[in-house]
């Protein structure tokens, strides 16, 4: 074991119970933290920075991008706050007990370049800051900002992000063209049977537009993008080993959102959020989405299902998914499976896929 | 040669050693003795060195270039966040220094999150203590030694509480507390950084981290790498360990020369016999150096276990030696390594080679035919007395050059070997012309007898002589280096600490209300105030002190101009000590950058012994403008001597101020002085160990002597002299030998000591000593000299004195 897998488990708390107690520790006990609560509305724009009542919360961006010759590309952006300790106040300013990860990522066919940073908050290394409608998450110079010609209702109507890693770095501005949508009821988004849940929002009608920076040069890039908001104080069951997740943007202007977590005796437990064109959300809980391996292929080390059967039979959808890259590893402190992904069959896309605890 | 002839060759040979046991013994005692004084030696600079590599690649200092304040201060937390949110991935360090007295530790906060990984201390990266138990439980890190040592005294209860939840972690170095950047902040009350690490490589499409520094002004870059000041610093130190370690190695190697001489001289017969025999020559060499490779290897192994010991032994000692001298900490556990043993082997056979090389010569050109002549072995003629004089001479004109025109370490101490060889070569000639001299007054029969058996002698004994000589004079010279060093000293302490009672407060409240309750009840109270800052970018200490006559009148001024401390006092100049002095060149009257921005003129240069760093002082008012965040915790007082003891009780009752906060002159002096003893225990032992070394030299030349000297002395008793005389004369011989050593050793001695304290002290230490003698230590020394020759001899005299006379008239009918 070395250093940067125990930095890992810094981010998963407590080294010896760390896979007992859900993938990255997420199924630690939340004694002592903000509880999610079903009765509790999400509201914006409050709701789109930081809780630090709640121990994990993260912002999560991935765009399905073509550059100018028509070449598929993805970026991932994605910024996790972790409470190490329930706050009781600080005697000095590197310790507010606030622990900051970022993961940045552009996958293309045949490359994957991630990047990952930490940060101890209160440092203002990174945080995340909402002035009147406004909103700021950063670390380092990794940045996900409102524009000041976002909309006065919606802080995050038009946004920037950006970040940068050894041999990688982009810009990307985003204008949302559809609602926010709540996911599981109205934001309360249920992960176990034990009930287990999060507060869980998405805006995935991002249009995109920006610049990506490789180490062969800089290329304009456009698409779609999805923002996922989540916040919890102990989202996962103890059992729960990982999850499979996916975001899908159909040729029909219709989006799917759908998760199935692994539980260590082989059970699932499925969810999903079938998104109407007009951004009417449909909320399926467990069973409703089936989602089958039905590709594997060895990266890492490790032996992952990067193509998917993902049915929902109440929306007539049975496709299969195809990874653009099945080598999007994200091999850091943490690593897990992240990349974007392509439908065929009763709906085309494209999306991402997440694949976690292998 | 058959296998028959080589097994009746070899124990022809092997019977020497099992009728002569006492030379087996003297052989593998001298070259054991040689290579472990050596290999000891040698394992304790390695241990030393490995201790300050591990200090120096702390935290990537070999690897990571460093963000600084030009000033050497705590710099904004905001320029770490500004940096990293501009991009770049620095990581922030807090480094301090906690408590004071012995025990005062060296702390280092890290931030695990943003540090490179191979920056981390050595346990963290390969996992064997969890990242999480430093960032998250804030746990520190320590050697499991610098807890056993205790504490420094003045600690808050939070800091003892932080400290007694202390990993061990073994690797790192005595005396250095490691935790996460909060942990430390909270432990030492500052919030730092003091330091960024500048990872690599820097992320895609950013301008080289020193563009952005150099819009900063104050903030410089420390490239990795340049900063072992510990190394360099303790150069001299192993230097001077190397030059004992070596020197103990030829003194054993003298030892083993005399006995394996002495076994082919009482072998020639044998030898010659075996090549009438028909013992091919080749033969005969591949045996006799086969059989010296044997000793060799015993002695090696034997050598390297005593090493072991001897560098387990002195360890604690180097230790406290280093740390008094260079506030360097190494520990005091050895780890053994593998290097050693082969190192210990090879020296060894170098050593046997060495030492059997000139018989294994004689016996290539061994003749048959020709009977043997006694003596020859050891007999060198008047002649090669002369040119090895001469050449001794020479070696103490190049000595003198070194003095009067050599600058650097390295050359002054090949100055020193060339004076102490010099010497060494000289002593044979200088003791036969004495020994004539002093024959010319002689009258007695036979006085002159032994006057001129002394001189035949001469040639055996010159090695063990020269082996004394180098003893003596060497500890002739270190005790009155040590002597003048301790004289100085003293007295310098009685000038700097003329204050009764020094106090150091925690915060500036705590030191407005202990000077509100002092000051109707001392005759004065003098504050000051002191910041970390570099000086020619090295770390030095600036600082504020006041004006008062207690410093007017007894401040240890080298040189100064007229009325330097008022002027200081007032802001119109800055002192600084001579190891800053020495170091940049600076004399009184020039000019010095107290910061970037403020230049004064030098007004004085002070002895500040015993400080390895540079330190200067300008007046407190001038100090509280540049340094508002250190403001002056520190307070000396003038009182009555007698009520020091009430008056500090009186404080902790009134005020609060812990017992540990307070410290009065004597003890102070006496934990320098404590300090001063202990820096140079290890030469002390190392002293002992080679005068030791020498008496057995001259003890296993003495065995060697008196077996053939039967020959001359046979002739002196038939003609009617008693046994015990002549014991007695053989007895004050050596003794008179010794004394004579004893009389070149005190000016070579002497003349080491002004070479260690004008020149070699002045390059490693940065401070030169006036040279003072002590009659009594030198006396002691002479005696014993002729103490260890006294008892060296004890035995072959006691040998003839009990010599059968049936023994003595054989030697009239055998001829060898």
């Amino acid at each position: 074991m070395n250093a940067r897998s125990l930095l890992a488990l810094v981010f998963m708390w407590i080294a010896p119970v760390v896979y007992a107690q859900g993938f990255a520790g997420l199924g630690l006990s939340a004694e002592g933290y903000a509880a999610v609560d079903r009765s509790r509305p999400i509201t914006f724009p409050q709701d789109h920075t930081a809780h630090p009542d709640y121990r994990i919360e993260w912002w999560y961006l991935t765009a399905n991008l073509t550059d100018a010759a028509g070449n598929p590309l993805g970026a991932q952006w994605t910024v996790f706050r972790n409470a190490t300790r329930p706050a009781d106040g600080q005697s000095n300013a590197w310790e507010d007990g606030q622990i900051w990860l970022g993961h940045a990522a552009v996958t293309l066919p045949d490359q994957h370049y991630h990047s990952e940073r930490y940060a101890r908050g209160g440092t203002s290394q990174a945080g995340a800051l909402l002035t009147e409608n406004l909103l700021e998450i950063w670390i380092d110079d990794w940045g996900l900002q409102s524009l000041n010609t976002a909309s006065e209702t919606d802080a995050l109507n038009q946004i920037i992000v950006s970040a940068r890693g050894d041999t990688f770095s982009y810009e990307l501005t985003l204008t949302s063209h559809g609602p926010f949508v709540r996911h599981g009821v109205n934001g309360f988004s249920v992960k176990s049977n034990e009930g287990q849940a999060s507060y869980y929002y998405s805006q995935p009608f991002y249009q995109v537009s920006g610049t990506i920076t490789l180490p062969n040069g800089a290329r304009k890039v456009s698409g779609q993008a999805w923002l996922d908001r989540e916040w919890s104080s102990q989202p996962l069951a103890a059992d729960q080993a990982g999850w499979d997740w996916v975001s899908l943007h159909f040729e029909t202007g219709e989006k799917l959102m759908g998760f199935s977590l692994r539980s260590r005796d082989e059970t699932r437990f499925t969810s999903a959020t079938w998104i109407a064109a007009n951004g009417q959300p449909t909320a399926y809980g467990d069973g409703a989405l089936r989602m089958t391996p039905i590709v594997t292929h060895d990266v890492a080390g490790r032996t992952l299902p990067v193509g998917w059967h993902i049915t929902l039979p109440d929306q007539g959808l049975d496709i299969r998914t195809n990874a653009l890259n099945p080598n999007a590893w994200m091999g850091g402190t943490i690593p897990y499976w992240e990349g974007p992904v392509f439908s065929t069959g009763s709906h085309q896309g494209r999306g991402y896929l997440e694949m976690t605890g292998y | 040669m058959s296998r028959t002839l080589i097994l009746t060759t070899l124990s022809a040979l092997l019977g020497h050693w099992r009728r002569h046991p006492l030379q087996v013994f003297a052989l593998i005692a001298g070259l054991a003795l040689a290579t472990a004084l050596w290999s000891g030696v040698q394992a304790l600079n390695a241990e030393a060195r490995a201790s300050y590599a591990r200090a120096a690649n702390l935290l990537g200092q070999d690897q990571f270039d460093r963000i600084l304040r030009q000033d050497g201060r705590v710099m904004d937390q905001a320029i770490f966040s500004k940096l990293r949110r501009t991009g770049y991935l620095v990581s922030p360090l807090l480094e301090t220094r906690l408590g004071s007295g012995p025990n005062a530790l060296r702390v280092l906060g890290i931030d695990p999150l943003t540090l490179p990984v191979a920056a981390l201390p050595e346990r963290l990266q390969s996992g064997s203590i969890a990242v999480t138990d430093i960032l998250l439980e804030g746990q520190v890190l320590m050697t499991s030694d610098t807890a056993s040592r205790g504490l420094p005294p003045d600690l808050t209860e939070q800091a003892r509480t932080i400290l007694g939840n202390a990993r061990y972690d073994d690797t790192l170095a005595t005396g250095l507390v490691i935790g996460d950047i909060a942990t430390i902040a909270k432990l030492v009350g500052e919030t730092g950084p003091t330091a960024l690490i500048v990872s690599t490589p820097q992320p895609f499409g950013l301008a080289p981290i020193d563009t952005w520094l150099a819009s900063q002004g104050d903030l410089i870059l420390q490239q990795a790498e340049t900063s072992n000041d510990l190394a360099r610093l303790t150069d001299s130190f192993h230097l001077n360990l190397t030059a004992f370690g070596f020197l103990a190695f030829a003194v054993g190697l003298f030892i083993t020369h005399a006995t394996i001489g002495l076994a082919f001289e009482q072998r020639r017969t044998s030898l010659r016999a075996l090549r009438a025999l028909g013992v091919p020559l080749v033969g005969l060499i591949v045996l006799l150096a086969a059989e010296l490779g044997v000793f060799a290897l015993v002695s090696g192994v034997i050598g390297l276990g005593l090493g072991y010991g001897l560098a387990t032994t002195l360890l604690p000692e180097v230790s406290a030696s280093l740390r008094g001298l260079y506030g360097a900490d190494i520990g005091a556990a050895l780890q053994f390594d593998p290097i050693w043993a082969v190192a210990a082997l090879a020296m060894s056979s170098i050593g046997a080679t060495i030492a059997g090389a000139s018989a294994l010569w004689r016996v290539a050109r061994l003749p048959i035919l020709r009977s043997a002549t006694p003596n020859s072995w050891a007999q060198t003629s008047a002649a090669l007395r002369l040119v090895q004089a001469i050449l001794g001479l020479g070696l103490l004109a190049l000595s003198g050059l070194v003095v009067i025109f050599g600058s650097g370490l390295m050359i002054g101490f090949i100055g020193l070997a060339a004076l102490l060889l010099g010497g060494a070569l000289v002593l044979p000639f200088g003791l036969s012309v004495l020994l004539a001299g002093i024959a010319t007054r002689v009258r007695a029969p036979f006085l002159h007898w032994a006057l001129a058996d002394m001189r035949l002698s001469l040639p055996a004994l010159s090695l063990s002589l020269m082996a004394l000589l180098l003893a003596l004079s060497t500890n002739i010279g270190v005790s009155t280096m040590v002597g003048s060093f301790r004289a100085t000293f003293t007295g310098w302490l009685d000038q700097r600490l003329a204050s009764e009672l020094y106090l150091t407060t925690a915060t500036p409240e705590q030191a407005a209300r202990v000077t509100d309750y002092l000051t109707p009840r001392v005759d004065a109270i003098l504050p000051f105030a002191l910041a970390d800052t570099r000086f020619g970018g090295l770390p030095a200490e600036l600082h504020g002190l006041v004006d008062h006559a207690t410093y007017r009148d007894h401040w240890p001024f080298l040189e100064a101009l007229p009325d330097a401390w008022s002027q200081m006092t007032e802001g119109q100049g800055v002192v600084i000590n001579e190891q800053l002095a020495r170091r940049e060149g600076l004399e009184p009257g020039q000019d010095f950058d107290v910061t970037p921005t403020l230049t004064l003129p030098i007004l004085g240069i002070y002895s500040d012994y015993g400080n390895p760093e540079g330190q200067a002082i300008i007046g407190l008012d001038l100090f509280k403008t540049l340094f508002p965040e250190s403001p002056p915790l520190r307070f000396a007082l003038r009182t009555d001597p007698a009520t020091v003891t009430d008056l500090a009780a009186d404080i902790t009752e009134a005020t609060g101020l812990s017992p540990q906060s307070m410290i009065n002159q004597a003890a102070v002096k006496d934990i320098s002085l404590r300090v001063f003893e202990q820096t140079f225990q290890v030469t002390y032992a190392l002293n002992a160990l080679t005068l030791g070394v020498a008496g057995f030299a001259m003890f296993t030349s003495l065995l060697t002597l008196s077996e053939m000297r039967l020959l001359q002395i046979a002739p002196i008793w038939a003609a009617g002299q008693r046994r015990q005389k002549l014991a007695w004369a053989e007895f004050l011989r050596i003794i008179a030998f010794a004394s004579f050593c004893a009389i070149f050793a005190l000016p070579l001695g002497l003349a080491l000591a002004h070479y260690l304290l004008a020149i070699i002290n002045v390059e490693a230490f940065g401070w030169r000593l006036p040279l003072q003698i002590f009659p009594a230590d030198l006396v002691k020394l002479c005696a014993l000299a002729a103490g260890a020759a006294a008892i060296a001899a004890l035995w072959p005299a006691w040998q003839l004195a009990r010599l059968s006379p049936h023994r003595l008239l054989g030697l009239f009918a055998h001829e060898r």
